[in-house]
């Protein structure tokens, strides 16, 4: 069982862990018990059913009845059957798992920013404006862009926000124009947000380093191209070198070159999107920026664009008055108009700014490095079992192919079962679609050299399981409280919320 | 350089630029052309210490006001926050994980998940729930796109007592998709939807209609009515629920054929905003053009039960530019919020926590309307915990008045309902004292004698 042969007996870093079985929180529930209770009313009592008429609820909702110490265990119990960046390493391609610190947490629950309504006049509200002015200011700073907005909730609601910027300034050119073009490697979010936009989405074919293949961008791009979207790093984590020249191409015909800032993490303090010709772009403030992936969200995907764009930002904007008090500026006729009720996921803007502030020039510098570096390191350490599709230097992310290991029939997607078993989580599975069988390592800053040896040893373990006991992996996950689910009989016949036995 | 998050010893960022063979990290960035490095430091501020953070943080709040009295809602509400909430997801297995993808290690999530869906659709009325949107705004506007792909329809009739900003951001989501929508007034009387004026606007062409229940005035819809007048002409109706509380006490909209709700005042702080959490419930039969995730259940290789994220060939990762819609991003964290918030009140206590916030606004509403040169408007129909005030006094001066006591008054409804003169949204959720609402009471009449 071990992985070096000698020692205690171990895998990897994990031995088999307790857990204890839960039911759903209806099944516990038994009438009559409460873990709430209100004030005494200061004010008179109502009749409710008097005073809403037809419009009174008759029957309760089946909510449950709990005690509060069964909830505390309910949701403890259901915790310890979730991995997390918080146990170990979480190298997620693409999705930039790295520390979540948990000052950010402390200060976004500080009374005043944490209780403040969000239509409270601007007087009341300059502590938050100020904190907004200043993380506006880094971001732009950091991606070398001139002007930003914080309300996209999300990177793809930061994508749809940002082809809507394309999308006023070729209207305001006279012609909105008709597609967008996407590389192959792209997101699923692009061509998606492309469509919602109202644009057709032109693929874009890359070349044998995985790269933008200039001259089938040259050919493609014409008058009624509106942007390319553009990862950059790509999801195989290679930075376009020829980024000026595929900038160059887009403008020569009025088209705008539009940055999906998920891989933003490769850059930070290295290079500016705005210095390399990217006229819009999306952060993720929740890969970049440290704010917690909780499980799916929340994000917060702020777009930054250059000055010829920013007369078009959403409503409203952050502005300042003549005695240099700040205030949201509705008045921008200009404008595409709001893309989400308030400010955006304000919470998340006192995370992120947490983050860089604990960092400073010197610290998001030597994060950018470090995350290039682990990446590079694991890179090394493996590239002699796996396939390596396009050897082009890799920033802040390696992308492998099972293409050796499938030959013994065993799949990505099984190797990223049997990871789990050494106590890692998987790496992205099958993506980007470019690479065939992929594996997508990102492993952040955030691990050390003790997390990434203990990840090499596994990756090397079950490469040479996948020669002796292939079956071991396929059938993987062995250590895990439940095995792999069957998502076929999730899918024919769903079944997506409890209901109470007849 | 050091930083406290970054685990590595300048030895040992040596010793692995050797085993890469690498003679310094600048090879590594070598591949970014020379012109675009950028080879001095970022104009950030300098490294802060945790405690200068916190310092910062909290100069900011303070800066920011925080002993005032709050008579504000629309769209946003201030409600107590069960302390269990924070502690629980805190908690680093839910605070740092992933879209549970890998379902055997992410059992937590998404069974927590499948719990928020089965409240949801309990308190709505609706067959099943997705596990969550981004918030409300952006939810009506994906329901009005849903609807669209049922029905192969591409109009929409939107109700104008739906919250402005939601009006707004359904207006940006439909102006690229050829969908044209249609306004409907409403009853000045009791300031629910215009049903003479909706049946006229419904037609063949209608996708949906888009209400919102409690509506902008808190004014409580009359829901069958104006779902009979959707079917009849084959549209769909989209209830649109702001202040979630309400469902507590208010019928839910079991004729509506897509709920879209916030779910902020399930223990979502206000935060200036967000992160708030978006939900779309709806009949079983649309489910398959439902955006975003699902959690269903299933049975693993021995028989145990499990949960999955399911039904994903719907989804942008796997249909790209054919996806119901780009969403991929949720707001997992705050639905879990909702989920222990709802735990904590279960069946009786949303009940009783709905009643006291009517009791509030009850009480609020007869004190403020009985002074002089106040009154109240809508008063037709029955409300929830939020009502619309007329006052002879210009609102700004009897707001800064109250603001002089660290009071918060109404929402100026000026900016988006011209017609109403001197009009004021106030909402009284349980948060709010007899005290509080006697002290505004008596700010504001003492302005509006003198004038």
């Amino acid at each position: 069982m071990t992985s070096n042969g000698t020692g205690p007996k171990t895998l990897g870093k994990v031995r088999p862990h307790q857990t204890q079985n839960e039911r759903l929180v209806f099944e516990k529930s038994s009438p009559g018990k409460r873990a709430y209770k209100m004030p005494p009313l200061d004010v008179p009592a109502i009749d409710a059913a008097a005073l809403l008429g037809e419009s009174h609820r008759s029957e309760d909702a089946e909510l449950p009845e709990l005690s509060e110490i069964e909830i505390i265990r309910h949701f403890t119990r259901l915790s310890t059957w979730n991995y997390a960046i918080d146990l170990g390493m979480y190298p997620l391609g693409s999705c930039t798992m790295k520390y979540n610190p948990r000052v950010n947490e402390a200060v976004a629950r500080i009374e005043g920013l944490a209780e403040a309504h969000p239509y409270r006049p601007d007087a009341l509200a300059q502590g938050i404006l100020e904190v907004i002015e200043l993380l506006q200011r880094c971001l732009i700073e950091i991606t070398g862009m001139d002007a930003i907005t914080l309300q996209p909730a999300a990177g793809a609601h930061g994508e749809f926000t940002g082809i809507l910027l394309v999308r006023a300034w070729h209207e305001s050119q006279g012609n909105a124009r008709r597609k967008i073009l996407i590389p192959d490697s792209a997101h699923g979010t692009n061509p998606a947000t492309a469509a919602i936009c109202g644009y057709q989405v032109e693929n874009l074919k890359s070349n044998a380093e995985g790269g933008i293949d200039l001259e089938a961008l040259a050919r493609q791009v014409d008058e009624e191209t509106a942007a390319l979207m553009l990862t950059n790093p790509s999801t195989i984590g290679v930075f376009e070198s020829r980024i000026h020249k595929i900038a160059d191409i887009l403008h020569a015909k009025g088209s705008l070159l539009y940055m999906d800032g998920a891989n933003m993490n490769a850059l930070v303090g290295k290079a500016r999107p705005g210095d390399f010709g990217v006229d819009v772009m999306h952060l993720n403030l929740h890969k970049t920026f440290s704010t917690p992936h909780g499980g799916g969200g929340p994000g917060s995907g702020p777009v930054a664009c250059k000055a010829f764009l920013e007369r078009f930002l959403p409503i409203p904007v952050l502005a300042q008055n003549e005695n240099g008090t700040k205030c949201w500026d509705y008045d921008r006729p200009q404008s595409v108009g709001r893309v989400r009720a308030f400010y955006g996921n304000t919470g998340m803007f006192i995370r992120a700014l947490a983050y860089i502030l604990a960092n400073g020039p010197d610290g998001l510098r030597q994060t950018t490095e470090d995350a290039v570096l682990n990446a590079n390191y694991i890179r090394a350490k493996l590239e002699d079992l796996y396939e390596l599709p396009y050897k082009t230097a890799s920033m802040h992310e390696v992308v492998f192919s099972d293409k050796r290991q499938a030959a013994k029939g065993v799949k990505t997607g099984d190797i990223a079962k049997r990871l789990i078993d050494y106590g890692f989580h998987p790496y992205t599975v099958s993506f980007p679609m470019i690479v065939h069988g992929a594996l997508m390592i990102e492993p952040t800053e955030s691990e050390s050299l003790e997390e990434l040896d203990l990840f090499v040893d596994a990756m090397r373990a079950i490469a040479k399981e996948v020669d002796e006991t292939p079956e071991l992996v396929k059938s993987a996950p062995h250590s895990t409280r439940v095995g792999r689910l069957d998502e076929v009989q999730a899918a024919r016949k769903p079944i997506l919320r409890w209901r109470p036995a007849k | 350089m050091k930083m406290r998050y970054l685990p590595k010893s300048p030895d040992e960022r040596k010793q692995m630029l050797a085993e890469i063979g690498a003679a310094s990290i600048a090879d590594l960035f070598a591949v970014i052309p020379a012109e675009y490095r950028l080879d001095r430091d970022l104009d950030v501020p300098q490294q802060m210490a945790e405690s200068e953070i916190v310092n910062y943080f909290r100069a900011a709040g303070q800066k920011n006001a925080t002993d005032y009295a709050s008579f504000l809602g629309a769209g946003a509400y201030r409600h107590y926050r069960p302390v269990i909430i924070d502690s629980l997801v805190q908690r680093g297995e839910f605070l740092t994980s992933y879209t549970p993808y890998q379902a055997e290690i992410t059992q937590g999530t998404l069974q927590a998940i499948f719990e928020f869906q089965t409240m949801i659709a309990e308190l709505t009325g609706m067959d099943v729930a997705n596990a969550s949107m981004y918030d409300g705004s952006t939810g009506a506007a994906e329901a009005v796109m849903m609807a669209v792909r049922v029905t192969g329809r591409h109009e929409a009739v939107v109700a104008r007592t739906v919250h402005p900003e939601y009006r707004e951001v359904l207006a940006t989501y439909a102006k690229h998709q050829g969908l044209p929508a249609a306004s409907v007034g409403y009853d000045r009387e009791t300031g629910r939807v215009n049903l003479t004026a909706l049946e006229a606007a419904v037609t063949e062409e209608t996708a949906a209609v888009l209400v919102q229940n409690p509506n902008f005035f808190g004014t409580i819809e009359d829901i069958p009515a104006i779902a009979a007048i959707a079917h009849a002409k084959g549209a769909l109706l989209i209830v649109s629920i702001a202040e979630a509380i309400s469902l507590g006490v208010v019928r839910p909209p079991i004729e509506a054929d897509i709920v879209s709700m916030e779910a902020q005042s399930f223990g979502v702080a206000l935060s200036y905003g967000g992160p708030f959490c978006g939900v779309i419930a709806a009949k079983e039969q649309y489910l398959r053009q439902m955006p975003g995730r699902l959690v269903g259940q299933t049975v693993d290789s021995t028989g145990y039960r499990g949960f999955v994220l399911t039904l994903s060939t719907r989804e942008q990762h796997i249909r790209r530019e054919k996806a119901t819609s780009n969403i991929c991003t949720n707001q997992a964290l705050v639905a879990l919020m909702a989920t222990i918030f709802l735990t904590v009140y279960g069946k009786e206590g949303i009940r009783e926590l709905a009643e006291h916030n009517l009791a509030k606004a009850a009480y609020t509403a007869e004190v403020l309307s009985s002074q002089p040169a106040a009154k109240l408007l809508f008063n037709g129909a029955p409300r929830f915990h939020e009502f619309v005030l007329q006052t002879s006094e210009a609102p700004e001066l009897w707001g800064q008045r109250l603001l002089d006591e660290k009071i918060v008054g109404g929402l100026d409804l000026g900016k988006w309902y011209p017609e109403l003169e001197n009009a004021t949204l106030w909402c009284a959720t349980e948060m709010v004292t007899r005290e509080q609402i006697d002290t505004a009471a008596r700010v504001l009449a003492a302005g509006l004698v003198e004038a």
